[in-house]
């Protein structure tokens, strides 16, 4: 009787737990749904770095900060999932340097993009982030020796990083991830859908729904 | 049935509405965590310490029969949580000054997540749950010597 109550208690917390989850994510879903359809430039701003087809059906917005380990490791997944499906996905790149100095990659990427050397810029950043961010470390200087590889010029890149149309799109960024309510990169949301629980599995899960749902086979 | 008999039925049931009560927090605490994603603070952290290690122990003192030396344990870590709720509360609520918490990295421990009926705050509830779980210790340690 005893061992009984207590197990029946147990399994009824588990159960509340389970179901509030559950219905607190919908609800979720729900709410991004609306805001991706009322208010689509919260997840895609006109300044946006994108990646693919202009055709695309299906919006990858990823929330990322270029010191993020595990934005670095996302990167060629997400990449591979979109060469399976060309022309189908594009993926759009958000800014949430949540770590104090992490927005001075950000300034750096985006000095980078003016002189049209952008995601060749992100890959080194991603490749050498073990030289110039490690654990937590940041180190800029490092980067400068690092960065000529992406085919950049450097002197013009510590010139234009401090440009104020990049505090700009910066500043736009955090006040969208706050919006959004963003609190880890990378941060995902598949045609205006959040990702649920994190992971390889769960992302690709919910890509490939999207995919289903946009071009029905 | 004998006089002692009911009497432990009745420590047992006491004690299991301890336990009931710790678990119940403990679900809900995960619950803001996980669920809706609300960061503990430092003080949080020092309240969860104290309340989640009492499901196992107060679970223990329940089986096979109801054990009393459960009281001798389970009283420390709930006196010592209520004590950091009651400073959560009042920090919170901004009786004491901000400028003098601890919590210096991550959240902020006056950081407003929920106020159910407009002022039952976290803090509170963690408070509430604490002094309660300290009372019922309190009346078994009475009827039990």
């Amino acid at each position: 009787m005893k061992y009984v109550l207590v197990g029946l208690s147990c399994a009824v917390l588990g159960l509340l737990f389970f179901f509030a989850s559950t219905y607190y994510k919908g609800q979720q879903v729900e709410k991004y749904g609306f805001m991706a359809e009322k208010n689509a430039e919260l997840f895609v701003r006109d300044y946006s770095p994108t990646l693919g087809s202009d055709d695309a059906k299906v919006y990858i917005v990823e929330f990322m900060d270029p010191a993020c380990e595990t934005c670095a490791a996302f990167e060629p997944f997400i990449k591979k999932i979109m060469a399976a499906n060309p022309g189908k996905i594009k993926l759009v790149l958000r800014y949430a340097p949540f770590h104090d100095g992490a927005d001075n990659f950000v300034k750096i990427l985006e000095a980078a993009r003016m002189q049209g050397k952008y995601w060749e810029t992100l890959d080194v950043m991603f490749k050498s982030q073990g030289v110039w961010a490690n654990h937590g470390q940041y180190q800029p200087e490092k980067l400068w020796d690092i960065i000529p590889r992406a085919g950049v010029n450097v002197e013009q890149i510590r010139k234009d990083m401090h440009s104020p149309a990049i505090a700009k799109i910066i500043e736009q960024d955090m006040a969208d991830v706050k919006a959004l309510n963003v609190q880890k990169t990378p941060g995902y949301f598949v045609n205006g859908k959040p990702l649920q629980t994190f992971g390889y599995e769960q992302l690709h899960q919910l890509i490939k729904s999207e995919l289903d749902r946009q071009y029905p086979q | 049935m004998s006089q002692s008999d009911q009497a432990a039925k009745t420590n047992w049931a006491l004690l299991f509405m301890g336990w009931l009560l710790v678990s119940v927090s403990t679900t809900i605490s995960l619950f803001f965590s996980s669920v809706l994603d609300y960061e503990p603070c430092v003080l949080c952290w020092y309240q969860r310490m104290c309340l989640f290690p009492m499901i196992f122990i107060l679970g223990a003192g329940l089986f096979p029969t109801f054990d009393k030396s459960v009281i001798k344990y389970a009283l420390p870590l709930s006196i010592a949580g209520g004590l950091t709720a009651f400073y959560h509360t009042l920090l919170y609520a901004g009786i004491i000054p901000e400028n003098i918490q601890p919590c210096s990295q991550g959240v902020s421990c006056t950081e407003k997540y929920i106020e159910l009926f407009g002022f039952v705050s976290i803090p509170m509830l963690s408070f509430l749950a604490f002094s309660a779980i300290v009372a019922l210790l309190l009346i078994l340690k009475r009827r039990t010597s």
